[in-house]
């Protein structure tokens, strides 16, 4: 099983290719529009990238509740669980 | 009628990364066109195109070209060139007033190469993975909306689409804005970014694509009896254009006058050209009387000349039927002969060559013309430069698309600066 922080530094690479921030400023804590200036569409991609990198599914319905980096985290963590 | 004058270029081109290379590369005679090595062109009976080789990188950050056709990134690339070149600042240094600012910029496909790759993801992988980006990458309209966000243009952004006289209909489009005092300045040109194994394939399928693989250089020879078809490439031309009194106010260098336009349709056929010339021969008409030219004005045109075997003849004739007995005088060149045709960009390309044409007074060659077809009746600037007389100075760019669109621009040395 990947480690939370495993994860994290994978979606920070995701989140990197897609929308171009740091990868050190995706943490936990961050809001991905509001801190992260993620918009709409990246959003999209950054949700179907992650269904792919981490062999799990995010329905729609709970991809519009994924607002923090951890929020995302812990959605893959209990996904691949 | 307000007086329209371009104070600024910009060319990302098969002949160069600026307006300024691809101006000596079109004097020097030097061939844009080569073989395509990829992998997919392999089995196409067409393997030969004039590219843009130079990496865009530097231009455009990683991040936005994921979300960019290459159609946009051209345009875009070509856009800050013709910009900055004008005098004018981008972001905070921009002083232009947005509602006062146009943009006309046309494309004959737009993104196809997104529209294919995406539909390549989606059989592939799943509707899932086909990127949300995928719709404002492939509009035909995306070019103009980028530059417009660019230089942030608000009088109005346009994006006519009439396959390869696209951008001749954007640069006569913006003109006219500027003309109907809807804007005092615009950027106005073409992009087109198709080299791609399925657009290769369906070009070559018409029979419309010259098939000399293996004398890539020598395949583009407008007029020559030997041709047998169009080079496609790929770029993008911009200029800046301003009302003349605009441009005096501000003290900005100008290259020359954008005196009128013509624009005709054949309707006669989606394809083929109207044979007897009379719709081109009507843009051309057009062109000479909206901007107060007579034939015998004309020192210079650049013709569409794109190396088909029908095309290059009836252009032939409608240029004499248009000039009558001036035409002896008038130097006649297609540049298509080295950069292939842009397509959607080749007016905007074509017009670029014919300004300078007038401003440095020297037509650039048309190369490749070995034996030309008899009975032309046109004086072409055969596989070398030619001088143009001084004083006053008026000349024609032609531009025709499928679809039977014909647009003629129609410039001077007035106003020229330095």
């Amino acid at each position: 099983m990947a480690t939370t922080e495993e994860i994290r530094a994978q979606l920070a690479d995701i989140v990197n290719d897609v929308a171009g921030v740091d990868q050190a400023d995706v943490q936990l804590e961050k809001n991905f529009v509001d801190d992260l200036d993620v918009d709409s569409l990246s959003m999209v991609e950054i949700i179907y990238a992650c269904e792919e990198a981490f062999g799990v599914s995010i329905p729609d319905e709970d991809a519009k509740d994924l607002k923090s980096v951890g929020d995302a985290v812990s959605y893959i963590e209990r996904a691949q669980a | 009628m307000t007086e329209v004058v371009i104070t600024g270029f910009g060319a990302i081109t098969p002949l160069g990364d600026d307006a300024a290379s691809t101006w000596q590369a079109l004097l020097d005679g030097r061939s844009g066109i080569h073989r395509i090595e990829t992998e997919w062109a392999k089995d196409l009976p067409v393997q030969i195109a004039g590219p843009v080789e130079t990496d865009l990188s530097p231009w455009i950050p990683r991040v936005e070209a994921r979300r960019m056709d290459r159609v946009s990134q051209l345009a875009l690339v070509a856009a800050r060139e013709a910009w900055s070149d004008a005098g004018f600042g981008l972001g905070e240094q921009n002083q232009t007033d947005p509602e006062r600012l146009g943009v006309s910029v046309g494309t004959g496909i737009g993104g196809l190469v997104t529209t294919l790759e995406a539909w390549d993801v989606q059989q592939a992988k799943g509707i899932r993975r086909v990127s949300p980006f995928t719709v404002p990458m492939l509009m035909a309209n995306a070019p103009a909306a980028h530059v417009g966000l660019l230089i942030r243009a608000k009088a109005g952004v346009h994006a006519p689409v009439s396959a390869c006289a696209s951008s001749n209909e954007a640069i006569a489009l913006g003109a006219n804005m500027l003309r109907l005092g809807e804007a005092d300045i615009a950027v106005v040109g073409g992009s087109e970014a198709v080299i791609h194994a399925m657009p290769i394939a369906a070009f070559a399928q018409m029979q419309a694509l010259s098939r000399r693989n293996d004398e890539p250089e020598r395949a583009s020879r407008p007029w020559d009896v030997d041709r047998d078809g169009f080079v496609i490439g790929e770029g993008a031309v911009m200029m800046v254009i301003e009302t003349l009194e605009s441009a005096q106010a501000r003290g900005a260098k100008i290259y020359g006058t954008l005196a009128g336009s013509g624009i005709s349709a054949d309707s006669h056929d989606l394809v083929q050209p109207e044979p007897s010339g009379s719709g081109q021969l009507s843009a051309m008409i057009k062109a000479m009387r909206h901007s107060g030219l007579q034939p015998s004005d004309i020192k210079h045109i650049n013709a569409h000349g794109t190396s088909t075997p029908q095309g290059d003849i009836t252009e032939a004739k409608s240029i004499r039927t248009a000039l009558g007995d001036a035409v002896d005088e008038t130097i006649v060149t297609s540049t298509k002969s080295m950069t292939g045709h842009l397509l959607g960009a080749a007016g905007a390309l074509e017009t670029f060559a014919t300004v300078m044409a007038l401003k440095e007074r020297v037509v650039p060659p048309t190369i490749n013309l070995d034996n030309p077809e008899p009975d032309l009746g046109i004086n072409i600037a055969a596989n070398t430069t030619r001088e143009l007389p001084d004083g006053p100075l008026a000349a024609l760019n032609n531009s025709f698309g499928f679809g039977g669109h014909n647009v003629a621009i129609a410039v001077t040395n007035q106003h020229i600066t330095d």
